[in-house]
């Protein structure tokens, strides 16, 4: 069954690719046909599922592919990964909507996102590491295609800062899965069987040394304060839904790793430096949130606000490795919160992106100073821009403010100085009022005028992730009743 | 050790074919008029088909030394000889478009068959006179082959190859006598044992000079010289080959060598150098190339830094020999296809030429695609898990510095294979018109390229079917 989620969109993709007498709108249905289906198959998998408890996989396939080096492609779901999984149908069904107005090159278009699709569910539900890399490398290949060929502005320059950054992080990820596997006895790449076995329990300067490794990838496509620079350019010259998929998936990939891999693998070494790993997510926090309040670019605001977001995860899944008694109910709170904004973000972010992107396509600018009164002339623009600055700030009701919650509940309880990243919601909060207010109050001025209000693929594709937001928001309970065994079984892990 | 030469003869039969199926062509092809030369070209089709076949049933055969221990039939020496041949006759392929109907077609056959008998003679070698025999039959060919096609740089470069493997030869030669002198002996079997009471400086100058001349059939620092200037001057038939077969030979017969030494020569950190310093130089310098051909050259010496990860663990990890074997098969496939596209599209020697490729001829852009991506190390393809396997070899063995070396110049070389890629997949300059076509890439070529990126992403896929079977290659 998950073969068939990885596979199916990649074969669409491959049958786009050499279709070259298949018209534009057959593309674009094709794509959307596509996306639909997955998503359909995702909900199958979904009701189907049952917590598969510690050290197992749900719907799990084991093929020998490298047994050389004990590689097998190995897939399974629990309920770190399913969420997520559900998470990047959902927003690539919503991209497929976006893109039915697609002009530039559908059919090519339609094929590289599909590809996408099929290597980013292909990354969360693999357990091999291996297969994982290769996934993980595929992503960063594609969305380099992305920026490039669809992308505006300095799109050669911004997917190739975003190819050697991530490519980076992906080579000192491979290099820490070498160690993992040279130090496991016998050597392997399966994550479950090593997650059993924690390699490097009994040497702290070699686990350090490939959590490092490890967490260097990770970061980078997270990514988090220090190396997060490529992001704002990538986001600023991608196209709206290659924006889209960055926000909303591939930077999950970096926090997925965290809690797939460095955990439950590493977890002595997590234990020790869980307060450098903390430090990290507060700086991210509030270092994403001020640079963010300082920008008049649409987009590059959005893009720090992910700073911000991801730094949130970070600074969760740190205090998740900070072990003393009685605070594993708040650790698993915490983790619980972490996995919860992982989906938030996508959803929120995802839309403000694709919001931003209506911006770009009316009038060619993401400069909120030549903006003014806008609500006056596109009222449901402002309506869904209004709902996801909300979310995305963490108000109640909407997904982010169960993230966020549960992510400060867990981790103030366990690290009551980390209480400063409180900080960080206050200024994203005026930020994102600020920019409501530039762009939507007063009279209509600048670009405002003769501004045409959403069209139907616009508002049917963000008005579904931030309806998704809603939800999550207000009926949290089937989220969390997948979540919250696997982030106790990940507490449990990392106190071992 | 009695020497049976009927079964020993049998044991070398895809040297012998290849290197009388050389001198057929050679002198079959001078008495055929010049419209009939693909004649010749068929007869080395058949040849080098004839030898895969027999190769591959040798594969199946069991190990053992032949001619008094000069020589092993192993899996080593079956898989080198396998990839040597297929990479031979896709070169080939290769030469329709470049040499239907020239005065040199038979000679050039004959010259890449004669080549890759001496490629595989090195990589079975297990004495140092057949070393060495090896390392000539290999070399010599190769002058005339840079050299037959009377480009304006290929005058340049066949001299420039010729002086560097004239000083090179004469340097393994002079270790060979060093070595012979001090073991009395030339068969590896009983070099360890020999060389281990032996003087060490002695010795150690002795290797140094071997290994001299392994790198310059290699390509890699500190003889590498020659090879950017090959690759950019001499046809594209050329180059694909003289880029890619002979390091095959080098690699193995390094391998084998450093198997064979006492441990009280330090050739391990030797080794490790000469990689790293190989696959930096060649990154460094591929930065600024604009032509494709000479970009291609420095990307080969980097790769061969590459490959001589696994010989500098050689012993000390179960992965080295496999990995090395894979890493071969992979980079072999992936760097013929690069070349095809080169010549598949010879009069674009510049990157920027290459743009707009993508609208015009998918398919040979998806090759290019592919080939670069794979030899910067991307999955799906074979390199990438040579890569893997490689650093994981390096890091088993006690060497994770040269892991993090491996990635590190991963990372480096992203820029020059990008800077080619991007050309690919940009439209045309304005004004441009690219109709369908517009690249007019030569047949062969382009298919040569296109069937050599399937094969790579296929030996990548299959990785796992080829990685058990060159683990049995262990040395005899």
């Amino acid at each position: 069954m998950l073969s068939v989620i990885v596979f199916l969109p990649l074969v669409v993709a491959v049958g786009l690719l050499s279709a070259t007498w298949l018209a534009d709108s057959m593309a674009r249905w094709l794509f959307l046909a596509a996306t639909l289906v997955e998503v359909v198959l995702v909900g199958i998998v979904w009701a189907g599922y049952h917590d598969p408890g510690t050290g197992r996989l749900a719907y799990q396939e084991q093929v020998p592919w490298i047994p050389g080096v004990s590689s097998s492609y190995h897939v399974g779901v629990d309920g770190l990964s399913l969420p997520l999984v559900a998470m990047t149908v959902v927003v690539f069904a919503a991209g497929a909507v976006y893109a039915l107005r697609e002009r530039d090159r559908p059919r090519l278009q339609a094929a590289l996102f599909l590809f996408l699709e099929g290597v980013s569910l292909g990354l969360f539900v693999s357990a091999d590491l291996i297969v994982f890399f290769v996934f993980f490398d595929l992503s960063i290949v594609a969305m380099y295609f992305s920026i490039a060929g669809w992308g505006q502005g300095d799109a050669a320059r911004s997917a190739m800062k975003f190819f050697l950054y991530t490519f980076l992080g992906s080579l000192a990820l491979l290099l820490g899965f070498i160690g993992l596997y040279v130090a496991a006895d016998p050597h392997t790449f399966d994550m479950v069987e090593l997650a059993r076995a924690t390699p490097l329990a009994g040497s702290p300067v070699a686990g350090a040394l490939v959590l490092a490794a490890i967490l260097l990838g990770l970061a980078v496509k997270t990514p988090t304060f220090p190396f997060h620079t490529w992001l704002p350019s990538a986001h600023t010259d991608a196209p709206a839904i290659g924006s889209l998929v960055l926000a909303a998936v591939l930077l999950k990939m970096g926090t997925y790793g965290f809690v797939r891999i460095a955990m439950p693998m590493l977890p002595q070494a997590w234990q020790a430096w869980a307060p450098v790993i903390i430090v990290i997510g507060v700086i991210s926090v509030l270092y994403g949130a001020l640079v963010a309040l300082a920008q008049t670019d649409l987009k590059r605001m959005i893009a720090y606000t992910s700073v911000n977001h991801m730094g949130y995860i970070v600074l969760a899944v740190g205090v998740a490795g900070v072990i003393s008694r009685d605070t594993e109910q708040a650790r698993a709170v915490a983790v619980t919160g972490a996995v919860t904004q992982m989906v938030s973000h996508g959803l929120v972010t995802g839309a403000l992106f694709l919001l931003a992107g209506v911006m770009r396509d009316r009038t060619g600018s993401y400069d909120i100073r030549e903006y003014g009164g806008l609500a006056a002339v596109a009222p449901r623009y402002i309506g869904l821009f209004a709902v996801a600055a909300f979310a995305s700030l963490g108000l109640p009701a909407l997904s982010g403010f169960i993230a966020e919650f549960q992510v400060f509940t867990g981790s103030v309880a366990v690290v009551p100085v980390t209480a400063v990243a409180l900080l960080g919601i206050l200024i994203t909060a005026a930020l994102f009022l600020r920019a409501l207010q530039a762009v939507f109050t007063g009279t209509t001025r600048g670009l405002s005028v003769d501004f045409t209000d959403l069209r139907p693929s616009e508002t049917w594709s963000a008005g579904l992730l931030l309806a998704l937001s809603l939800f999550v928001g207000v009926l949290p309970r089937p989220l969390l009743d997948v979540i919250e065994p696997a982030a106790h079984t990940v507490v449990g892990l990392v106190g071992r | 050790m009695p020497t049976n030469v009927g079964s020993d003869a049998v044991a070398m039969l895809p040297e012998i074919l290849v290197f009388v199926g050389g001198l057929l062509v050679l002198v079959g092809g001078s008495f055929l008029p010049r419209e009939r030369q693909w004649l010749s070209r068929l007869v080395t089709g058949i040849v080098l088909v004839g030898a895969v076949a027999v190769s591959v049933w040798g594969l199946s055969q069991g190990e053992r030394m032949v001619f008094s221990s000069s020589f092993a039939v192993d899996t080593a020496t079956g898989v080198a000889r396998v990839i040597a041949l297929v990479a031979t006759l896709l070169v080939v392929l290769m030469a329709s478009d470049e040499f239907a109907g020239h005065p040199r077609e038979s000679e050039t056959y004959a010259l890449l068959l004669f080549a890759t008998a001496g490629v595989t003679v090195l990589a079975g070698a297990s004495d140092l006179m057949l070393l060495a025999v090896g390392f000539l039959l290999a070399s010599i060919p190769l002058y005339g082959l840079i050299g037959l096609l009377r480009l304006p740089g290929s005058a340049e470069a066949a001299l420039k190859t010729y002086l560097m493997g004239a000083l090179f030869g004469i340097v393994l030669l002079f270790g060979v006598t060093i070595l012979y002198g001090v073991a009395g002996e030339t068969t590896y079997v009983r070099l360890d044992e020999r060389l281990s009471g032996a003087p060490q400086a002695a010795v150690t100058v002795g290797v140094v000079a071997v290994l001299a001349g392994l790198m310059f059939k290699a390509g890699a620092v500190p003889a590498h010289f020659w090879v950017p200037d090959a690759a950019q001057g001499t046809s594209g038939t050329a180059a694909a080959f003289l880029t890619t077969v002979p390091k095959i030979g080098a690699l193995v017969a390094a391998y084998r060598l450093v198997s064979a030494l006492p441990d009280t020569v330090a050739w391990p950190l030797l080794i490790a150098v000469l990689a790293v310093a190989s696959m930096t130089l060649g990154n460094l310098a591929a930065y600024t190339q604009s032509d494709p051909r000479r970009l291609l050259g420095w990307s080969t010496v980097s790769q061969v830094g590459y490959l001589l990860v696994p010989v500098a663990v050689a012993g000390r990890s179960d992965l080295a020999l496999p990995s090395l074997l894979l890493y071969l098969a992979g980079y072999t496939t992936t760097n013929i296809a690069a070349f095809a596209v080169t010549t598949a599209v010879p009069q674009r020697r510049d990157l920027a030429s290459y743009r707009g490729m993508s609208r015009s001829s998918p398919w040979l852009a998806a090759a290019l695609l592919v080939a670069l991506l794979g030899l910067l190390g991307t999955p799906p393809t074979a390199v990438v898990v040579g890569k893997l396997t490689t650093a994981t070899a390096a890091w088993d063995g006690g060497q994770q510095w040269l892991a993090v070396a491996v990635l590190a110049n991963t990372l480096v070389s992203l820029f020059y294979y990008l800077r080619w890629i991007i050309p690919v997949y940009r439209p045309g300059a304005a004004g441009e018109r690219l109709a369908p076509g517009s690249f007019a890439p030569l047949p062969w070529s382009s298919s040569v390229a296109v069937v050599a990126a399937a094969l790579s992403v296929v030996i990548g896929l299959g990785a796992g079917l080829l990685l058990p079977l060159f683990a049995g290659a262990a040395l005899a």
